[in-house]
């Protein structure tokens, strides 16, 4: 009796543990491939995860409409991750769980693709940040990878930028305490900066959410810098401009690619005027693959790409040039890709994270992508200007 | 001494944004002995409806004007007033007669409906207030520099305390609203309108919390659903301090906690913004429970 009631137990349990697997093994054997995106569609900084949503999407389908790769369709599962680090580590667990995607695009700020990383690495997927510009983030597995230049070499750019363009000497900074981005580029600007010979005459905090920075500002105020480096994102870079101006400080502020969102402007009002600072791209460049991108995404979306939109396209693409070669020089593991989630997908996904590794002058809207050794993209600058409330373009700085 | 005094003032306006929050904290709290834990997301949806009606009626934008801005106060203080209502008629009352912690419980549910709710209704990213009055410098004189908007703040919120303690000290209402508050049952019985007058009161704090949200819209133009959570503890914590179920305490107790907010992040850290306000709180329950303005009133068992 007991012996049969043991047995019964290990029955039920194998045909339940069976029923769990089988439909997720069995279900996918249709002729495409699913990519999944997560992002910030909602929360502070929303403008983010929609522009890289629409940059991801634009690709995407221009590459199905052409035929996909050898006619295998992408398809793309979107997760909204609210702005959140805990919410982006649940977005991607759902996309390789349950959607059983082959390879991860995003995310744009720092922390949340800190937060998603190591679950890409540990399930052996692919993962391309378009975006952000932490080296921490590559530096967390060999399946991370970006489409974008790294903080030291932003921060030491705009360093260079303050003290040789803009001849200044004394500046005060005010960043997100809370953010991974916004501490590292501080840390990288102040390393440059003061190798230049400049001053940092002050150092202070706030933290994201924060409505009211005039404490801050009013200290700052009392050291006379000649500008002021904000290296955060654009909601709160918008309100800082704006209380600073309140308080009386006219210096110019500075900051990063955090900046980069057409609610900017709408936010900071005429705050921001005389201030400058990095980007990924410049929509004017008259490139005839840039051009061709721009005019794209106005007709689909009745809007300027802003450079988070173009990065998102790049690493999209990418993404499926690596396919496109893992296609023409292994077919059998492409055809894996499309099957059940087995050793040799995985092995499949091994190939294919070496391709992305190797790629080599893919040739990106947003400038020529030649992944390093850490795997991450060495490319130029832009530096943007702001006058009289429309975008100026200042200068491109090669690496 | 210039950075000192300008912190000072920026950390007044910043506390009469408390101290008005407070107000309708205290006045429900005096009435009913009830910590009414949604009133800091009554502030939120006070900030959404002036957004909403100052876009419905094209106020901001190119053309600022204080009339409009006026409109818009009123239009938020009538729909939070209603709101309130509503909230005690379906949340309050009937656990009225239960435990206090019954009540308590049920406000904490109140407040994450509504938080939910808001971002359900106006979307999780954040709004940005229009400018309804064209923000100008005014020079205090030593280096000293606020806006009109921080001066119509720290205006407005003493104009509401003045005019709430002369309500409740000179109307009809007032004196019954005291009544009620004294001892509920014997007002009652000498024929006072009781659920009248706590429908007066709800109504009264959560248009005052209304106003709070208008006015930081006002000065700090970023609203979102769950804007209130933080600042409604802090109100908490200042109508504490100032002696809860007191008008002028809530209003001291709004400044004390600005004032030391912006000093803790001017001399100290900013990564102690939101600390000091529990520090003030753990302070005063163990120095003087009853608050800077509060009685010390034996407990009857």
């Amino acid at each position: 009796m007991f012996r049969m009631r043991t047995l019964t137990r290990a029955l039920v349990t194998a045909s339940l543990a069976a029923a769990l697997v089988l439909p997720l093994g069995c279900a996918k054997r249709s002729n495409e491939l699913v990519v999944g995106v997560y992002g910030s569609l909602t929360g502070s900084t929303a403008t983010f995860g929609t522009s890289t949503k629409n940059g991801t999407e634009l690709f995407v389908d221009n590459l199905n409409t052409a035929g996909g790769i050898g006619g295998t369709k992408i398809r793309t599962i979107v997760e909204d991750d609210q702005s959140k680090p805990e919410e982006a580590a649940t977005a991607v667990s759902k996309l390789i769980e349950q959607d059983g995607v082959i390879a991860v695009l995003g995310e744009v700020a720092s922390s949340r693709s800190m937060a998603a990383a190591p679950i890409c690495q540990q399930a052996g997927v692919p993962m391309i940040s378009p975006s952000s510009t932490n080296p921490k983030v590559t530096e967390l597995g060999d399946y991370i990878f970006r489409a974008c230049f790294i903080d030291p070499f932003q921060g030491q750019m705009l360093a260079k930028f303050a003290r040789s363009t803009l001849n200044m000497t004394r500046v005060a900074i005010l960043h997100d305490s809370k953010n991974d981005y916004s501490v590292g580029l501080d840390t990288y600007f102040t390393e440059a900066f003061r190798a230049l010979g400049g001053t940092i005459v002050a150092d202070v905090a706030y933290s994201e959410g924060d409505q009211d920075f005039k404490a801050q500002l009013t200290m700052i105020k009392g050291k006379h810098p000649q500008f002021i480096l904000v290296p955060g994102y654009y909601t709160e870079v918008g309100l800082i401009a704006r209380q600073a101006r309140e308080l009386g400080i006219t210096e110019p502020m500075l900051g990063g690619d955090g900046w980069v969102s057409d609610k900017l402007l709408e936010i900071a009002q005429d705050a921001l005027n005389g201030s400058y600072f990095v980007n990924h791209f410049y929509e004017g460049n008259p490139d005839p693959l840039v051009q061709k991108f721009v005019s794209d995404y106005k007709q689909r979306y009745g809007a300027n790409p802003d450079g988070l939109a173009a990065l998102a396209y790049d690493a999209a693409g990418m993404l499926t040039s690596a396919l496109t070669k893992l296609h023409d020089e292994d077919p059998k593991a492409f055809e894996a890709l499309k099957g059940p989630r087995n050793d040799e997908q995985k092995a499949a996904r091994a190939k294919l994270r070496d391709l992305i590794a190797a790629t080599k002058d893919y040739p990106g809207v947003a400038g020529k992508i030649t992944l390093d050794a850490k795997r991450n993209a060495v490319k130029a600058a832009v530096f943007i200007g702001i006058e009289n409330g429309h975008y100026k373009f200042v200068a491109a700085v090669e690496p | 001494m210039q950075e000192f005094l300008q912190q000072l003032a920026n950390g007044i306006a910043w506390g009469s944004i408390y101290a008005l929050i407070a107000l309708g904290y205290t006045m429900v709290y005096g009435i009913l002995r009830l910590i009414n834990f949604a009133h800091g997301d009554v502030y939120m949806v006070g900030a959404f409806t002036a957004y909403f009606a100052a876009r419905a009626i094209g106020a901001g934008g190119s053309s600022p004007s204080p009339v409009y801005a006026l409109i818009v106060l009123l239009a938020a203080m009538a729909a939070c007033a209603l709101l309130g209502v509503i909230i005690e008629f379906f949340a309050y009352r009937p656990v009225r007669r239960s435990s206090r912690l019954t009540a308590l419980i049920t406000a904490i549910g109140v407040s994450l409906l509504l938080e939910n709710l808001g971002i359900r209704i106006f979307g999780a990213d954040p709004k940005f207030f229009p400018q309804l009055v064209a923000p100008k410098r005014v020079d205090l004189g030593g280096g000293v520099v606020v806006t009109n908007h921080q001066i119509t703040v720290v205006v407005v919120a003493l104009v509401l305390m003045v005019a709430l303690t002369l309500f409740v000290t000179r109307t009809r209402t007032g004196k019954a609203m005291r009544a009620v508050a004294f001892h509920r049952d014997a007002a009652s019985l000498m024929g006072i309108p009781v659920n009248r007058i706590i429908t007066i009161t709800f109504a009264i704090g959560s248009a005052l919390a209304a106003a709070a949200g208008v006015l930081v819209g006002l000065t700090n133009p970023k609203i979102e659903p769950l804007m209130g959570i933080m600042p409604g503890v802090k109100a908490f914590v200042a109508a504490v301090l100032g002696g809860i179920g007191s008008i002028p305490g809530a209003v001291i107790g709004g400044l004390v906690m600005g004032v030391s907010e912006y000093m803790v992040v001017g001399y100290v850290s900013s990564t102690f913004r939101d600390a000091i306000a529990f520090i003030i709180l753990i302070l005063v329950l163990l120095i003087k429970p009853a608050g800077i303005l509060g009685r010390n009133i034996t407990e009857k068992v």
